[in-house]
C-alpha cells in the first residue's frame, strides 16, 4: 500500500514488502503503479500545487558545488520552488546531529518526521539526496507522517516515495518545471 | 576531492543554516602553514557541537583540525564513540567505520588513494577513542603498524568507554571505579605508546591537549612522517570530565595534572622520521 502514511506506526513501513518496486527506465511510479514519466510528473506537480506547505528537500548532491551538473541543478531547484510556490529546506548532512537539529531550517534523514511535523508539511520533493539516505528518510516519513513524498532521483528511483521519477538530470528537471507551469495554469494558480 | 565539495551553491546559500555556511566562510584551507594561531578567526567545529560542555575532546578537535597541513586532501577515519558525534559539525572528509575497524578501513583508503592519485598527496588520519583503538580495535590498530601503513593514528584517551556510559577500557588505570566498573579495574593501564613503538611506528607522542601549540607540532610531525615513512601514533589525554566528576571548566586543570604525571610529554622518533622532521622544519612547515 504505497499510499499516504497511516498517521501512526505502520507495521509495514517498506513498500517493497507489498511488492512495489522502482520503475523501469523511462517510466515513473505513481503510488503502486508504473506509469509514463510524464504522467507521474503531472501528478507530482498537481500535488505540490494543491497540498499544504509544499517543500523541496534538497540534498548534498545539489547543495554543494562539486560538479557542473550540481551547479546547474541548484539553479533549477530555485526555479522549481518558484513555480510550485514551495519552500526549500536543505538536507545539509546525513549523520545524526545531536543534541538537536533546527527543524525550521534543516532536515536530517535520521529523523525527517520532526521537520515534517514541525512545519506541517503535507507534500514534499526529495532531490539531490544520496540513495541510501533517501531510502531511510522516505520509509520513516511513510510510516510516521501523512506527508506525500515525491522523489526526483538521478538514479533508479525510490519505491518508498509515493511518486517517483528516475534518471533525472538537468534536461529532465527542466521538463518537469515546464509541466509544472502547465499544471499551474490549468489549476488557475 | 577539492574545495568545491564544501562550497555551497550560490543559489542555495540563503537556505543554509548560518553556522554551516561559516564552516566554509571561516575555513583556512589551502595553506600548509595554517595552525592553532588561526583559531580565534577561523572555525573548525560548530559552536553547538554534540560533546559535553567543556569536554577536552572538543579542544583536541579544534587544535587537530586547525593543524592539518592539507585539509582539502585529508580523510579522517573515525570510530563510534563521543568523538564520532562531532563529524556532522566539521567541514572535512570523514568516514565512519565500524567500531574498532578504523585502522583497517584507513589502510584501505590510503592504498586506494595512492593508486588512484599517484601524483597527489592525500593524508589519512584515524581519530578514535581508547576503547576503539586499544580494546576492540587493537588487532586492526597493531596490524596496520606491522604492515607499515602510511597513516596517522590519533587516540583520544579518556580512560573510559564514555559514550556508552562508563565501562572500563584497556586504558583505564588500575583500581579506577566507574559507574559500570564497580569493583574497580584489576589490571594495569595498557602502555599503548610503547606498543606503538614496538610495532613499528616511526613517530610516537604521548601528551595531554593542555598546550595547543604542542598539539599542532605533534600533528604536523606525525602527518609529514606518515606521508613519507610509515605509521605514526599520537596518544592524547582528553579526560572525560563527566565520568570522573569534574565540572565543565575543570578539563584544563585535569590535563595540567596529567602533564605532570602519567601523561608527561613523551616523544619518540626513528632516524628516518627525524630526517623528515628536520627537513620540514627547514622548509618552515613545522
Ligand atoms: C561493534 C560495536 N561494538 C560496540 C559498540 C558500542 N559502543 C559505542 S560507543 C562505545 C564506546 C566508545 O569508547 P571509546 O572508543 O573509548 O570512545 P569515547 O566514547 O570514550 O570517546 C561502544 C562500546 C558499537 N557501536 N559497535
Ligand atoms: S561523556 Fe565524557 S568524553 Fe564524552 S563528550 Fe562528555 S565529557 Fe566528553
Ligand atoms: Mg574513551
Amino acid at each position: 500500500m504505497a499510499t499516504l502514511g497511516p498517521y501512526h506506526f505502520s507495521p509495514y513501513p517498506t513498500a517493497v514488502v507489498e511488492g512495489v518496486l522502482t520503475p523501469p527506465p523511462g517510466k515513473g511510479l505513481l503510488y503502486n503503479e508504473i506509469v509514463d514519466e510524464e504522467v507521474a510528473m503531472r501528478e507530482a506537480a498537481k500535488q505540490m500545487l494543491t497540498r499544504e506547505n509544499p517543500t523541496i528537500f534538497v540534498g548534498p548532491l545539489i547543495i554543494y558545488a562539486w560538479s557542473d551538473e550540481a551547479k546547474e541543478n541548484a539553479k533549477l531547484v530555485r526555479e522549481m520552488a518558484e513555480v510550485l510556490n514551495a519552500k526549500i529546506i536543505p538536507m545539509v548532512d546525513y549523520r545524526p546531529k545531536y543534541p538537536k537539529i533546527n527543524p525550521e531550517v534543516e532536515i536530517n534523514p535520521n529523523h525527517p518526521n520532526l521537520t515534517i511535523w514541525h512545519n506541517n508539511i503535507k507534500v514534499c520533493i526529495f532531490i539531490g539526496v544520496h540513495c541510501h539516505f533517501a531510502n531511510v528518510a522516505l520509509k520513516i516519513i511513510r510510516a510516521e507522517t501523512d506527508c506525500l513524498t515525491i522523489a526526483m532521483c538521478a538514479k533508479m528511483g525510490h519505491e518508498d516515495a509515493m511518486i517517483t521519477v528516475r534518471d533525472q538530470h538537468p534536461d529532465d528537471i527542466r521538463k518537469f518545471i515546464n509541466i509544472a507551469k502547465e499544471v499551474k495554469k490549468e489549476l488557475g494558480k | 576531492m577539492s574545495f568545491n565539495i564544501y562550497k555551497v551553491n550560490e543559489e542555495l546559500r540563503e537556505f543554509m543554516p548560518p553556522e554551516i555556511l561559516e564552516l566554509e566562510e571561516k575555513a583556512t584551507w589551502g595553506n600548509p602553514k595554517r595552525g592553532v594561531m588561526d583559531l580565534p578567526y577561523a572555525k573548525e567545529l560548530l559552536e553547538e557541537h554534540s560533546l559535553c560542555a567543556g569536554c577536552p575532546e572538543s579542544d583536541a578537535f579544534r587544535y587537530i583540525l586547525a593543524s592539518l597541513p592539507n585539509p582539502e586532501d585529508t580523510i579522517i577515519v573515525n570510530s563510534t564513540g563521543c568523538t564520532s558525534l562531532v563529524f556532522p559539525q566539521i567541514a572535512l572528509h570523514t568516514v565512519h567505520s565500524l567500531f574498532g575497524n578504523q585502522n583497517a578501513v584507513a589502510s584501505g583508503i590510503k592504498r586506494v588513494l595512492e593508486y588512484r592519485f599517484p601524483n597527489k598527496v592525500k593524508d589519512v588520519v584515524v581519530l578514535a577513542g581508547d576503547g576503539a583503538t586499544v580494546d576492540i580495535g587493537l588487532d586492526c590498530t597493531l596490524q596496520s603498524f606491522f604492515r607499515q601503513e602510511k597513516i596517522t593514528t590519533i587516540c583520544y584517551d579518556n580512560e573510559v568507554y564514555a559514550n556508552t556510559g562508563g565501562q572500563e577500557s584497556g586504558l583505564t588505570v588500575k583500581g579506577h571505579v566507574f559507574k559500570m566498573a564497580p569493583k574497580g579495574k584489576q589490571w594495569d593501564k595498557v602502555p599503548m605508546w610503547q606498543l606503538a613503538i614496538d610495532s613499528g611506528c616511526h613517530y610516537v607522542v604521548r601528551m595531554t591537549v593542555s598546550s595547543p601549540r604542542r598539539v599542532e607540532q605533534a600533528v604536523k610531525k606525525a602527518i609529514y612522517v606518515a606521508r613519507e615513512v610509515g605509521p605514526t601514533y599520537i596518544h592524547l589525554y582528553t579526560p572525560c570530565i563527566l565520568e570522573i566528576g569534574r565540572n565543565s571548566d575543570e578539563g584544563l586543570e585535569e590535563m595540567k595534572l596529567g602533564d605532570k604525571e602519567r601523561f608527561s610529554f613523551f616523544e619518540y622518533m626513528t632516524p628516518q622520521a627525524e630526517e623528515v622532521i628536520k627537513r620540514k622544519k627547514e622548509e618552515g612547515l613545522i
